[in-house]
């Protein structure tokens, strides 16, 4: 091995690279803009909606309620609600969405408060329909507060106290700090975007520096050429191991930039906020980094090596975008609740970084797995790099046809 | 300076089995001298060629150019050969000036060799109008002087070209040409393929028939006249040939 020849293949790459636009759009643009869009553009407008559902006037039929004026008129007092006249069709007219809901009071039911008889008051909505859910809610909690009115009433009228109705209160509480709260709702997610980013950063280049330079016809350009096929093989590898490495650094960029305007946002302040605001340090997001630095050698060489057996740029995208999914499979698993790491999981490439990283950014270091998944994702790494370089000695692949 | 000693080149095909591309072909050039290799297309031309600079290496036999082994030493035998090609292209996203640089940093040149060398073969080849374009905007012609800047930025004692004016105008045919001429006039040991007769007769000092891989004919252009009775060198080409052909198809 030639370190010169190597540095000088890996400028040149570099070079090229820079100069491709399709790069500044796939490495840099991409992961820098598609987080804030994203994040910032989907809570907005999610703000924005449930915000213009919450306050719309939900407008709800009475079914029944003629012998029972006082409720209904209590019902129509609510300001959230508009009652609208009975319509037979209004089970349509909810579906149809020209109604919002429709609650059933059922016969005597005044009466029957009045006597002590147990009924059910029936509320009809559209499941999963959100203005239809807002109004639904509205109509509930309108008859959670009536029961406890009467309650009240009937504790007063027997000269009882009101404590009667609630003996107790139960409330749950956070102890864990709030790094360890973002770890564990959002931690995995750390590990698996760089995980994910470190292998679709390293698509394009692989293919452009492999099957690209098949058809473009200056493989055997460089080839007559005294370098080695090791420098060769060694100068491309850091370069996809470059490109890899910079979109996943700057989609972590953007994606913390975009979790904090998220976190700080006004609509978030009012809300329980504390799982959108990642307290992540740099230590944590450079020891996520250097677990995933392995499995970013595995990707750059495994992809080099099946881009170099293409004979053309389509034949190589063909190939790598299942590749996408054998590391998308695993990375998602680790996500999974309840997913924890033991020994034999540690030496499952991919599903271990991503299972450790979850671990790290939740505070957590259980320093002989992480040994023992560096050592393991080293080994893959250098197998990989290993036949990266025996193919391209390879007559067969280089000249396939 | 350049020798090939029984080379021979065997593929493996699903569908055709095992296909001798170049089988047992022996012959030598030597400095100052052009050495022609002609034959039809698929009769093992490039392959032969590719195997002269190590791009491909021989199942059988071996070469020795300019004093070091194909299969021992190919590293040593790039850096002392120039090599053109119809296939051997260039990076589009680098200059003129760039990709020969490059090309001279993987030669070993230091940088005050490296400039020097550069001015010298840009000056000579008259491309200092687009040093600092980028290849993908080159013309034809800027093309193929770039790629023969790029084969000369070591100053090789071996030059290999296969078929280096397929598909260029005249003008540039011509440059290209005038190039093989002059690299014969510095003293170096030049192997040539073509299917033009006329480059053949203007250039070559030695030509080799190969057909189905062997090496058919050989000889000086005046050799061959002699031995064939035929002044036309396609006429001597079909001569040799045809006969295999005949019995091909029989």
């Amino acid at each position: 091995m030639n370190l010169r020849n190597v540095a000088t293949v890996y400028r040149k790459e570099l070079t090229e690279w820079l100069r491709d636009k399709r790069t500044l759009v796939s490495t840099v643009l991409v992961p820098l803009l598609a987080f804030p869009i994203l994040m910032v553009g989907m809570t907005s407008l999610m703000t924005i909606m449930i915000g213009k559902a919450e306050k719309e006037t939900a407008k709800v039929i009475v079914i029944g309620g003629d012998d029972s004026p006082q409720v209904v008129e209590k019902l129509r007092e609510v300001k959230d609600l508009e009652i609208v006249p009975y319509a037979e069709d209004w089970k349509k007219r909810i579906s149809e969405k020209e109604i919002r809901a429709a609650v059933d009071i059922p016969k005597g039911f005044e009466s029957a408060l009045a006597s002590g008889e147990a009924q059910t008051v029936k509320i009809y909505f559209y499941q999963g329909e959100i203005k239809s859910s807002f109004g639904a809610n509205h109509v509930e909690k309108f008859f959670d507060d009536y029961r406890d009115s009467v309650i009240s009433g009937r504790l007063t009228a027997r000269n009882l106290p009101t404590a009667l109705l609630k003996p107790f209160e139960v409330k749950q509480e956070n102890v864990a700090p709030p790094e360890k709260v973002s770890g564990a709702a959002l931690g995995g997610l750390l590990g698996y975007m760089v995980i994910l980013l470190s292998m679709t950063g390293a698509i394009y280049p692989a293919i452009d520096l492999t099957a690209g330079e098949k058809e473009r016809g200056t493989m055997e350009t460089i080839l007559s050429s005294p370098l080695s096929r090791v420098d060769l093989v060694l100068g491309k590898f850091f370069l996809v191991l470059s490109a890899s490495l910079a979109t996943a650094i700057l989609s972590i960029i953007s994606m913390g930039t975009s979790f904090y305007l998220v976190g700080h946002s006004p609509a978030m302040a009012q809300k329980d906020a504390a799982v959108f605001q990642l307290h992540i340090g740099l230590p944590t997001v450079l020891s996520v980094f250097l677990m995933a630095l392995p499995l970013a050698v595995l990707f750059a060489s495994a992809l080099l090596t099946i881009a170099l057996f293409a004979k053309s740029y389509k034949e190589a995208q063909s190939y790598l975008t299942p590749m996408t999914f054998i590391v998308v499979i695993p990375a998602v698993a680790s996500l999974l609740p309840g997913f924890d790491l033991n020994p034999k999981l540690a030496l499952v490439p991919i599903l271990s970084t991503s299972l450790v990283c979850k671990e790290i950014v939740a505070g957590t270091f259980h320093w002989n797995y992480i040994l023992l998944i560096l050592l393991s994702s080293s080994v893959y790494a250098a197998a990989a790099l290993f036949i990266a370089v025996k193919m391209f000695q390879r007559e067969s692949v280089l000249f396939r046809s | 300076m350049i020798e090939a000693r029984g080379l021979s080149k065997r593929f493996q095909d699903k569908k055709r089995g095992e296909i001798r591309a170049v089988d047992n072909v022996s012959f030598a050039c030597q400095p100052g001298k052009i050495y022609g290799l002609l034959g039809a297309n698929g009769a093992g031309k490039t392959t032969t060629l590719r195997m002269l600079a190590t791009i491909l290496e021989p199942t059988d036999g071996t070469a020795v150019v300019c004093g070091y082994d194909v299969i021992e030493q190919p590293e040593k035998v790039r850096a002392n050969v120039g090599f053109l090609s119809t296939a051997t292209a260039l990076y589009p996203r680098l200059t003129a000036q760039e990709l020969v640089e490059y090309f001279g940093r993987l030669n070993g040149l230091d940088e005050a060799t490296l400039k020097k060398r550069v001015d010298d073969i840009f000056n000579r080849l008259d491309m200092n109008g687009f040093r600092d374009r980028r290849c993908d905007k080159l013309s034809t012609g800027m093309k193929q002087k770039t790629s023969i800047a790029r084969t000369l930025v070591h100053d090789p004692p071996v030059m290999i070209f296969d078929e280096p004016t397929t598909g260029l105008d005249v003008m540039t045919a011509r440059t290209i040409i005038t190039f093989i001429s002059d690299c014969r006039e510095r003293g170096k040991a030049i192997i040539f393929s073509t299917h033009i007769m006329s480059e053949v007769e203007r250039l070559c000092d030695h030509i080799g028939i190969i057909h189905d891989g062997k090496l058919l004919a050989h000889g000086t252009v005046s050799e061959l006249r002699a031995k064939y009775a035929e002044h036309n060198l396609e006429e001597i080409i079909v001569k040799v040939v045809g006969p295999l052909l005949k019995n091909s198809e029989a």
